[in-house]
């Protein structure tokens, strides 16, 4: 069969003073009707340029080279109002985070309708919208049509981005990292929503992602592309199976595996945190015209944590697994429950201004966020000391242990001196986590700290917060949505949902012989299992 | 029902502020020095004591000030804004008077500011960066730089003493000019520069406002959408970048209206315009304080009717705020 799409020798340019002279240079890659390609890589692998050149969506300016044969017509030789035509029939794209891409304040029929109405065949009786909503299995499509994105769900907008993409029955759809801003469940109800259309319909899909689990779940081949080339392509069995290249093989170590880990209760020490029947309460204003809204963030949430250990809390976007972080480091304050901390009398929550201070440093927390979490106008040198010169260090001491916590993290000494911004993300983090373990606390507490990170610099991550915690025997209260970096890191795992912990037990009994349901759905969600795990 | 409710609250609020600014204005006029007292003394050049001391106490202003404060108060709710110092007449009537020749002028001002500045806007962000957005900017910059007098009296010289298409200054012509058509285009020719030297600083501060906003909406990831979508790019630009980038865009506008009232006393002075703005420069000058104060009231109900029509539309246009996002 004749290929739908095929790039040969396709290169992006880069305007003057960027860090490579070309986006993507040399790329060739066919996609046949029905099939699903994945382009694979990691940030700035130039995969999302890609996609947007054969939309003819990039940005003026940035020079295009080679060609791009889409049903046998090569689009970069045709005028804008033939592509234009193209787009959003023949070829239509999805993207990353559904709130941002939808028309914040036109109705959902509305925005599909403009599909209709613009090339030339109007929806005059609505009905090709609501069946359009109705086949992407939306509820209620007559609402929803006159819905607005607020009053959807995540899931639900990126279900109308589909329907929307699917008006005018494309051959070719594109869909950016369609399910990298949804909660696990969510991501596997839409990657199940584009497997039943792609079997309904005679459809192309170019799926371009960053997550090799989606990658085992939709893909027939696979494309890998780093610094802007393509490294390896080939059918998804052997680029996963027997990556060919050497690039592709550390990709796919990098990935975490859901597997058991051994149970090293043995060797971890007497518990030093303990918290009990924790809660909290977020209750919005209400007003003349708003009721009250409660949200009960986190309810009665109880666990303990021993030196050398780590529990990791897994938990979808709202199950107040955030909230849980920063009433134990004493950011937020609790409605009700203790904390105990071991040394000291009584309960940790309840501690008031000079005795909080001690005992602060023995608590102390890494952020998902590396680049909102560090203040961009200091030095490096000052970030991490800041807390050693508020308990009292003197500066010339505190400047020696700057050095030590540098090197501790895998980070040049020489580092010190720089500015946050002269650094990518997983050394951002890296610099996190020296500030964080500068007053040497016993108890860490890390919120998300990889999630915005690269896989390969996750791992990176990963390895460093492991070797940190045996080497110190820090207790570790590990914060993440991803099963997969729960299931490497964690000794212990707590599911939380609404607020509630619905288990908490060893990761290998939580994970792999899970009680709950609702467990069992979360692992359920994990994209790529049957393929990449072997489960 | 719902609606109801939302009316009510903000009526009672809108009473709260209405009433907090009229004992505020009063407090604040009394910190200048001077009064009716010593004007009126002043011009018929009978400056003796016992004369001050008439005139006080006919007008009520030899009473302790808290006193005077609670009778003003009183009075206000009551709807009665007292006479004037100097025309012995009820100042309702002579803000009421006048009323219709300043919103004659602030609307038409205002009329001609939303009209050109966001038109404007759009075209410096359609072709930002090239020759016709940087003349745009320019000129914007210029106009909202410029004094307002100074742009009047520059328009004056030009368009009235230079080249005599327009009148300088007046709302009509002494006399009366001949013929039906030439007499109905006596206002509006009087109209026009006095309109171009109000509305073109807020020109200047809507096509700033729209070209930014259009600029930074443009770069949303919702914008790629519609053109993923192959709309052609007037709508793109129409539906999409400038029905978002309009929001800022009415909450200026409310705040211009806000100055419906009490907003043209410079245009009005420099054209010699017989409307509010000169009736408070006069009554300060006087130390009118019953007429000073009732254009105050009059420009701060204004701006409250106005901030609860802008909140209204904001509402409309974007339905995000009612559901309270």
């Amino acid at each position: 069969m004749t290929a739908i799409l095929r790039l040969e020798d396709l290169a992006i340019g880069l305007p003057p003073g960027a860090d490579r002279s070309h986006a993507v240079a040399g790329l060739s890659l066919e996609i046949a009707p029905d099939e699903v390609v994945c382009l694979v890589g990691e940030s700035g692998s130039g995969k999302s340029l890609t996609a947007h050149a054969v939309m003819g969506l990039l940005p003026k300016g940035l020079p295009v080279s080679g060609r791009i044969h889409f049903e046998g017509r090569d689009v970069l030789t045709l005028p804008e109002r033939e592509r234009r035509r193209l787009r959003g029939a023949r070829m239509a794209m999805i993207f990353q985070e559904p709130m941002a891409a939808l028309h914040p304040i036109m109705r959902i029929g509305d925005q599909i309708a403009e599909v209709f109405r613009f090339h030339g065949r109007p929806d005059r009786g609505g009905t090709r919208v609501l069946d359009l909503l109705e086949s992407v299995g939306l509820p209620d499509p007559p609402l929803i049509r006159r819905a607005r994105p607020f009053e959807l769900s995540g899931g639900q907008r990126q279900r109308a981005m589909i329907a929307m993409a699917l008006a005018l029955d494309p051959v070719l759809l594109i869909a950016d990292e369609p399910t990298t801003a949804l909660d696990v469940t969510t991501q596997a109800q839409i990657l199940a929503l584009l497997r039943t259309i792609r079997a309904r319909r005679a459809m192309a899909m170019l799926l371009i992602t960053h997550d090799i689990g989606v990658v085992a779940e939709m893909a027939d081949r696979v494309a890998v592309m780093h610094e802007g080339r393509l490294v390896e392509s080939g059918p998804a069995e052997a680029v996963l199976g027997r990556p060919a290249h050497a690039y592709t093989r550390r990709l796919l170590a990098a990935v975490p595996r859901l597997a058991p880990r051994p149970h090293r209760g043995e060797a971890l020490g007497e518990t030093v945190l303990s918290a009990d029947r924790i809660a909290k309460r977020y209750a919005t204003r209400g007003g003349v015209l708003r009721p009250r809204r409660v949200v009960q963030a986190v309810a009665d949430a109880s666990f303990a944590l021993r030196r050398g250990e780590t529990l990791g809390i897994v938990g979808e976007s709202g199950s107040g697994k955030s909230t849980l972080a920063r009433i134990l480091v004493r950011l937020l304050g609790a409605d009700a429950g203790t904390v105990r901390l071991a040394g000291v009398e009584g309960n940790l929550l309840a501690l008031g201004g000079r005795r909080l201070k001690p005992v602060r440093r023995r608590i102390q927390m890494v952020f998902q966020d590396p680049f909102a979490s560090l203040n961009p106008r200091r030095k490096v040198h000052q970030i991490v000391a800041q807390g050693l010169l508020a308990h009292g260090v003197d500066p010339g001491t505190a400047r020696q242990r700057v050095d030590e916590l540098l090197r501790l993290v895998g980070l040049d000494p020489a580092a010190a001196e720089r500015f946050p911004n002269e650094f990518s993300g997983g050394q951002r983090q890296r610099i996190g986590i020296a500030r964080a373990l500068a007053l040497e606390p016993e108890v860490l507490v890390a919120d998300e700290p990889v999630s915005a990170l690269d896989v390969s610099i996750q791992a990176q991550v990963l390895a460093l917060l492991a070797e940190i915690r045996d080497e110190l025997a820090l207790a570790m209260l590990f914060i993440t949505h991803d099963l997969r970096v729960a299931a490497q890191l964690c000794d212990r795992v707590a599911v939380m949902r609404r607020g509630e912990i619905v288990e908490i037990g060893a990761t290998a009994d939580v994970l792999f012989a899970p009680r709950h349901e609702y467990t069992r759905l979360l692992l359920a969600s994990v994209p790529g299992r049957a393929r990449f795990d072997g489960a | 029902m719902r609606f109801l409710t939302f009316l009510l609250a903000w009526a009672v609020k809108a009473a709260a502020i209405v009433l907090t600014i009229v004992v505020l204005n009063f407090c604040l006029i009394r910190l200048a020095p001077g009064d009716v007292a010593t004007v009126l003394a002043g011009e018929s050049g009978a400056a003796d004591p016992e004369f001050l001391a008439r005139t006080r106490a006919e007008f009520g202003l030899d009473k302790p000030l808290a006193a005077q404060l609670l009778t003003y108060v009183g009075n206000v709710l009551t709807l009665d804004l007292g006479v004037s110092y100097r025309t012995r007449r009820p100042v309702a009537d002579m803000v009421l008077e006048r009323l219709p020749a300043t919103l004659m002028l602030t609307g038409a001002a205002f009329v001609f500011a939303l009209l050109v500045g966001p038109a404007l806007g759009v075209l410096a962000a359609i072709r930002a960066r090239r020759p016709a957005d940087t003349a745009i900017t320019v000129l914007a910059l210029l106009f909202y730089a410029m004094p307002i007098f100074w742009v009047g009296l520059i328009l004056i010289l030009v368009f009235s003493v230079t080249l005599g298409w327009l009148p300088p200054f007046g709302m009509r012509s002494i006399i009366p000019p001949v013929g039906d058509v030439a007499r109905a285009l006596d206002v509006p020719r009087h109209l026009v520069l006095p309109t171009l030297t109000l509305g073109l600083f807020y020109v200047a501060i809507y096509a700033r406002l729209t070209r930014g906003a259009m600029l930074e909406t443009a770069g949303l990831d919702f914008v790629k959408t519609a053109r993923a979508k192959g709309l052609p790019e007037w709508r793109v630009v129409g539906a999409h970048v400038f029905r978002c980038a309009m929001l800022p865009i009415i909450t200026f506008a409310g705040l211009q209206a806000g100055h419906l009232v009490g907003g043209a006393i410079v245009a009005e002075t420099v054209f010699a315009w017989p409307g509010i703005g000169r009736l408070a420069f006069d009554a300060l000058l006087q130390r009118d304080y019953n007429l000073l104060l009732a254009v105050f009231l009059a420009s701060a109900v204004a701006v409250v009717l106005i901030n609860f029509a802008t909140d209204l539309l904001l509402r409309i246009a974007d339905p995000r705020i009612g559901a309270g996002r």
